[in-house]
């Protein structure tokens, strides 16, 4: 059960029973929808955007507790960055959680996020930790939806070499 | 243990029905996932695969493999035999007239869009209606939209229950003159209702309105009779049968399938060909375009020789004890809500758990080594019909035990306890 302890974390469940900034920004000027059409899971991200800043984010939606919980921690790490700075970290949190970065060895940014290392070991469900910030990233660019099938398979790899 | 035999129906069904001599038919069942005995409860998504069909169809790809209808060589023949053999075997397995009325298909996907093409595109167009149910599988929605999309015909649905039964009355509301196929599965894949297809047939012919029936998840569960459900179409999945991915079969009425048109054009499909006309084979070649899965149809018949070999009667009524057993365990456990109570049910149970997401159910179970199917299963407006986004479903077949039940039964106690 190691591994799904790592998975299921306090922490990732906390934010799954209460997401934080989980609301609709009234001040947003910028959205998208993310949507995992092979499970359904759904979110919109809202964004005000000042100055390349992002000045407020929130979501709502529905999907599993790594989702969510992921989606809650993202508004958290994300609000007040810049759009650089955001960008940085959506590459760093998805080689994470793909395999790619080994979060111990190598200095990132990543802080409270790197929680969700232990979804490497569940290909399943590393879109599902992923999708809040294939959306962030979409609003970040002006598009209004994203999902999961545009993005190639989120494939970790353990996967490749098997 | 002959004494037990004097009991009747089911009981004497189940006291003979031996589980453990069936399990070692399969070899995948003997292993363990995460350190845990796999517990294999997908069976709707996928059945498992006997030694015997594993067997079949390596010895063609050893010693038969050769292009099929071609050749005059030794293989070819050999490989045409086998092929043919298998369709013959799926006449008698579901009591078609003649073997011409089975086509073999990868699938009930391709075989629902061969229907569609062939028969929809030349019958159906504006103004027209073709009426599904409204739990089926998005394989017996979508085709159907696309093609009232492209005709300008109108999809009716029939409704259901609270329970996930069909309501029979208001199906005979959308019958009318403009009616001009009539959609439905056999068993649900998410409730495992099991819908009255004979009558959903019959009341359809009265207004001389054919019918096709899904049977992916009827075939692996219940005896078919296409002639006594007089269904005009009856299509089936093989590897929801035990039989490889890749195979299937669509029955059709001989007199409709001659009047339909073809479905992918190229090589075997064909009597004649110029530049200026093609001229079509006639059953089944007509709808068998190209080289098909013959190592995998050749399995599906090895998979009918092996259900043949058992008592369907007892492994009918062993999945039935199985299913109401399932039902009860997992029913007494608080905050767990069962989806799909109809009164007529096989193979699937379809649950949610208050404030767990189904996703983290399988993940946890997949953790116990019980393999169940979390998501929307392919039947989005039914989930929004119970309004939930999706659910856990554990499928049953005749080689699951009541201690993996139990053991799925403990495990959902552990993932109320993680999200407690």
């Amino acid at each position: 059960m190691s591994e799904l302890s790592e998975l299921y974390q306090q922490v990732i469940l906390d934010h799954n029973k209460k997401p934080r900034n989980f609301k609709k920004l009234e001040t947003a000027n910028r959205h998208a929808d993310g949507l995992n059409p092979l499970c359904g899971d759904q979110l919109t991200v809202y964004m005000q955007l000042e100055d390349e800043r992002i000045a407020d984010v929130s979501f709502e939606g529905s999907g599993c507790a790594i989702s969510k919980a992921s989606a809650s921690m993202m508004t958290q790490s994300v609000k007040g960055k810049t759009r650089e700075e955001v960008e940085t970290l959506f590459s760093e949190f998805h080689r994470m959680v793909t395999g790619e970065l080994d979060e111990e060895a190598t200095p990132n940014n990543l802080g409270r996020l790197t929680i969700f290392a232990g979804v490497r070991e569940f290909p399943a469900r590393v879109k599902c930790a992923s999708l809040s910030w294939h959306t962030l990233h979409a609003a970040l660019s002006g598009e209004d939806t994203t999902t999961t099938e545009n993005l190639g398979p989120d494939i970790t790899s353990d996967q490749v070499s098997a | 243990m002959s004494g037990e035999k004097q009991g009747g129906g089911a009981a004497e069904s189940l006291a003979t029905w031996d589980v453990a001599r069936v399990r070692a038919d399969f070899p995948v069942l003997g292993q363990t996932v995460n350190g845990k005995p796999l517990v294999y409860l997908d069976n709707a998504a996928s059945s498992q695969v006997p030694q015997v069909v594993i067997d079949r169809g390596s010895r063609y790809l050893r010693e038969e493999h050769s292009n099929i209808h071609r050749g005059v060589h030794y293989l070819s023949q050999r490989a045409t035999t086998a092929y043919e053999g298998a369709r013959e075997k799926v006449r008698r397995f579901i009591n078609a007239r003649e073997s011409r009325e089975c086509i073999f298909v990868r699938g009930c996907t391709e075989g629902i869009n061969l229907v569609m093409h062939g028969y929809g595109r030349k019958f159906v167009s504006e103004g027209d209606e073709i009426i599904v149910s409204a739990m089926e599988h998005h394989a017996n929605i979508v085709p159907w939209q696309m093609l009232c999309e492209e005709r300008g015909a109108r999809l009716r649905v029939i409704p259901m229950n609270d329970a996930g039964e069909l309501l029979l009355d208001e199906y005979d509301a959308l019958l009318n003159e403009r009616t001009k196929l009539v959609c439905v599965m056999h068993v649900s894949n998410a409730l495992g209702t099991i819908n009255p297809v004979k009558e959903i047939v019959a009341r359809a012919h009265k207004q001389g309105v054919p019918v096709l029936v899904d049977g992916a998840q009827g075939a692996p569960h219940l005896p078919i009779d296409v002639q006594d459900l007089d269904a005009d179409f009856y299509i089936i999945s093989g590897h929801k049968m035990f039989a490889p991915t890749g195979s299937g079969v669509v029955y059709g009425k001989a007199e409709l399938l001659e009047r339909m048109n073809p479905f992918l054009g190229g090589g075997d499909m064909i009597r004649t060909v110029t530049f200026e006309k093609t001229t079509y084979a006639g059953l089944p070649n007509k709808f068998e375009a190209g080289t098909p899965a013959i190592a995998s149809q050749i399995g599906l018949g090895a998979a009918i020789d092996y259900l043949n070999g058992l008592d369907r009667a007892a492994a009918h009524a062993y999945e039935h004890d199985l299913l109401a057993y399932a039902t009860e365990k997992l029913s007494e456990i608080e905050g767990v809500r069962i989806i799909g109570t109809a009164r007529e049910k096989v193979g699937a149970l379809s649950f949610i758990i208050k404030d767990v997401h189904p996703h983290d159910v399988g993940t946890i179970l997949d953790q116990e080594g019980i393999a169940i199917r979390a998501g929307h299963h392919c039947a989005q407006p039914l989930m929004k019909r119970f309004d939930v986004p999706a659910t856990a479903r554990a499928s049953f077949s005749f080689y699951n035990t009541k201690e993996e039940i139990d053991t799925l039964a403990s495990a959902v106690q552990k993932v109320i306890e993680v999200f407690s």
